[in-house]
């Protein structure tokens, strides 16, 4: 089983991403998963977390996630006000949406322990493709080129699904570009 | 839970990812209710929004009234004059919302009203906590309502076709609480098998009942008795939650066969077949526990769950017949009665005590006011309870996940 935790904020749509995500792993790639918020009230710009489990079978555990193999910050600033390492495995993977480089981003303390780090510049592609600086679909498809834990075609029936046409439609070229984007630095 | 996998004979299940809130509003529309009563209370809320959504794009039939009433006691009064006319309704409800209905709860249920409600557990202020315990629905376990608590949003959607099954059952005829733990069921999201409108309507046929008013045959309902009848009246309603054990069974097993998912009546117990530590668990817990007990089984430890399903009827006879290899019992508790222990420790207790029974037992408080019962506080239960086994002092009665010890 994976674990994913989300950073984001009130009004981000750190959660829908996490259900997004579960949504395409389970509905359309065949495989079992949960997805669910931070609990409790919900604040438009106050940190918040969405997290989503994936596993080949149907998952019990209804616990809180502690540990992860996959971490998202959506929102750079998040870094100096929550614990966004808290409980990343070993060999977990950190996204995050920043301006900087993973080498410029490793001279903190916090980035320099990790092994799998991809920086992507999120905000700009949102600007670019849906004119405004919601990064929850362009953080996706930097995760998944990041982990390989679905499909990008699955991530896209997914926003179909839950995003209505005129949203749907540039949602799904962000996911792509950042996907391209990201994989290219993989490389 | 256990599935026949692709043994179903439902071939048209639709798999949808939903929350368990979600999840019982589907269950519900499935049902065909003619009245739901609403009223908003957190984390109940997204369920009648889920309903209001079904009735505003003609999910629900079109004679199907949506009230929007003032209070959770007034939605409870107005499902139960929908009874009263015979109609099958729906409500829900949490927390405050469920104890100012107190009142209304004894009315429905002395009436003998088949009303399902959805309780999404939240514990009582103060402290107020908007935060998942089931100390609501504990304080209302002598209200007359059949009491089933789910683990999964699956089992909230099925549970909610079969507890419709169960209380208009004419031998029957009780109202039922389907108990779902709030946020961390209500709000998380899980593929979930949503039937076929049809073979909903074969599992459960058009409500008929005899206590409906009624010009052709006119009769007085929810009346005063006087002292001579009371008792009698009251060993009938005891009469009816003993009888609907069976039946609760039946429902199951019927449902199995329609559906292929099954949730074992009253209490499921989980590898205990040779179990010498075993955990009594109540709603969302049980399947966390189920992880843990995969783990310790897989490290050798032959340790066991049971998932306790109806708090009333309760699972006496499961109880009761428990014996070797059991050596060691823990129950956990997202209640406390002041001045006692947690209240599922003490119905197990009471339903396994016969004169020299070797059980021990411990009962453990978790998870109170949306605490996380996580998978190490499951494991430090199975490890007291095999300290208990081997003899080691261990108190009887334990909160477990606090600050200090």
């Amino acid at each position: 089983m994976r674990e994913i935790r989300w950073h984001g904020r009130g009004g981000n749509g750190a959660f829908t991403a996490a259900r997004l995500l579960a949504l395409a792993a389970s509905v359309y790639g065949g495989r079992y998963a949960q997805a669910f918020p931070s609990f409790g009230p919900e604040r438009r710009g106050a940190p918040v977390l969405g997290f989503t489990r994936i596993g080949d079978s149907a998952i019990r555990d209804h616990s809180e996630v502690v540990d992860c193999d996959c971490v998202i910050v959506l929102d750079e600033t998040l870094v100096d006000v929550v614990d966004v390492f808290k409980g990343l495995r070993a060999d977990g993977v950190m996204v995050i949406n920043s301006a900087k480089s993973e080498a410029e981003l490793r001279n903190d303390a916090g980035f320099a322990r990790i092994k799998n780090l991809t920086a992507l510049d999120g905000t700009a592609i949102a600007l670019d493709i849906l004119k405004t600086p919601i990064v929850n679909t362009v953080m996706l498809g930097a995760a998944i080129a990041a982990t390989g834990m679905i499909r990008v075609s699955d991530a896209e029936k997914a926003i179909e699904e839950l995003m209505p046409e005129r949203l749907a439609e540039p949602n799904k070229r962000a996911v792509i570009a950042a996907y391209d984007k990201a994989r290219g630095k993989n490389r | 839970m256990n599935e026949k996998g692709n043994e179903n004979e439902n071939g048209k299940e639709k798999s949808e990812f939903l929350s368990g809130n979600e999840a019982i509003a589907e269950g519900v529309r499935l049902c065909g209710p003619q009245v739901i009563a609403a009223y908003p209370i957190t984390p109940q809320t997204t369920l009648m929004e889920k309903l209001s959504e079904f009735a505003a794009d003609g999910a629900l039939s079109a004679s199907c009234k949506f009230l929007l009433v003032e209070s959770e006691h007034s939605a409870m009064a107005a499902v139960m004059g929908a009874a009263m006319m015979g109609s099958r309704a729906f409500t829900a409800t949490s927390s405050q919302g469920l104890l100012y209905m107190c009142e209304m709860l004894s009315y429905v249920s002395g009436s003998r009203f088949p009303i399902v409600m959805a309780n999404a557990n939240r514990g009582t202020a103060t402290p107020w906590t908007i935060f998942g315990d089931h100390r609501d629905s504990f304080a209302m376990r002598d209200s007359g309502w059949i009491q089933i608590y789910v683990e999964s949003g699956q089992e909230a959607l099925d549970t909610i076709l079969q507890a419709y099954r169960i209380a208009e059952h004419p031998s029957v005829m009780l109202p039922v609480m389907v108990n779902i733990d709030g946020f961390t069921l209500t709000h998380t999201y899980e593929l979930v098998k949503v039937p076929e409108r049809e073979t909903a309507d074969a599992f459960l046929p058009p409500l008929n009942t005899f206590n409906k008013l009624s010009l052709e045959a006119p009769k007085c309902l929810s009346f005063a008795f006087w002292p001579d009848y009371h008792l009698e009246s009251r060993c009938l309603q005891q009469k009816a939650f003993l009888d609907a054990v069976n039946f609760i069974e039946r429902t199951d097993e019927e449902f199995y066969g329609l559906f292929g998912r099954r949730y074992h009546g009253l209490a499921e117990p989980y590898r205990c077949e040779d179990a010498e530590c075993v955990l009594a668990v109540a709603g969302g817990v049980a399947g966390t526990t189920r992880v843990v007990v995969d783990k310790l089984r897989a490290e050798g430890r032959k340790v066991g769950l049971i998932k306790v399903r109806c708090l009333r009827p309760f699972p006496m006879k499961f109880f009761a017949s428990l014996g070797s290899p059991c050596q060691a019992l823990g129950v956990v508790d997202r209640d406390i009665s002041f001045g006692l222990e947690g209240g599922l420790y003490t119905d197990v207790k009471a339903s396994m005590y016969k004169p020299g029974a070797g059980i021990r037992t411990l009962g453990f408080v978790a998870g109170l006011g949306g605490h996380d019962v996580s998978k190490a506080d499951i494991e430090l239960m199975y490890d007291k309870l095999r300290n208990l086994a081997d003899g080691k002092p261990e108190e009887e009665h334990q909160f477990i996940g606090m600050r200090w010890a």
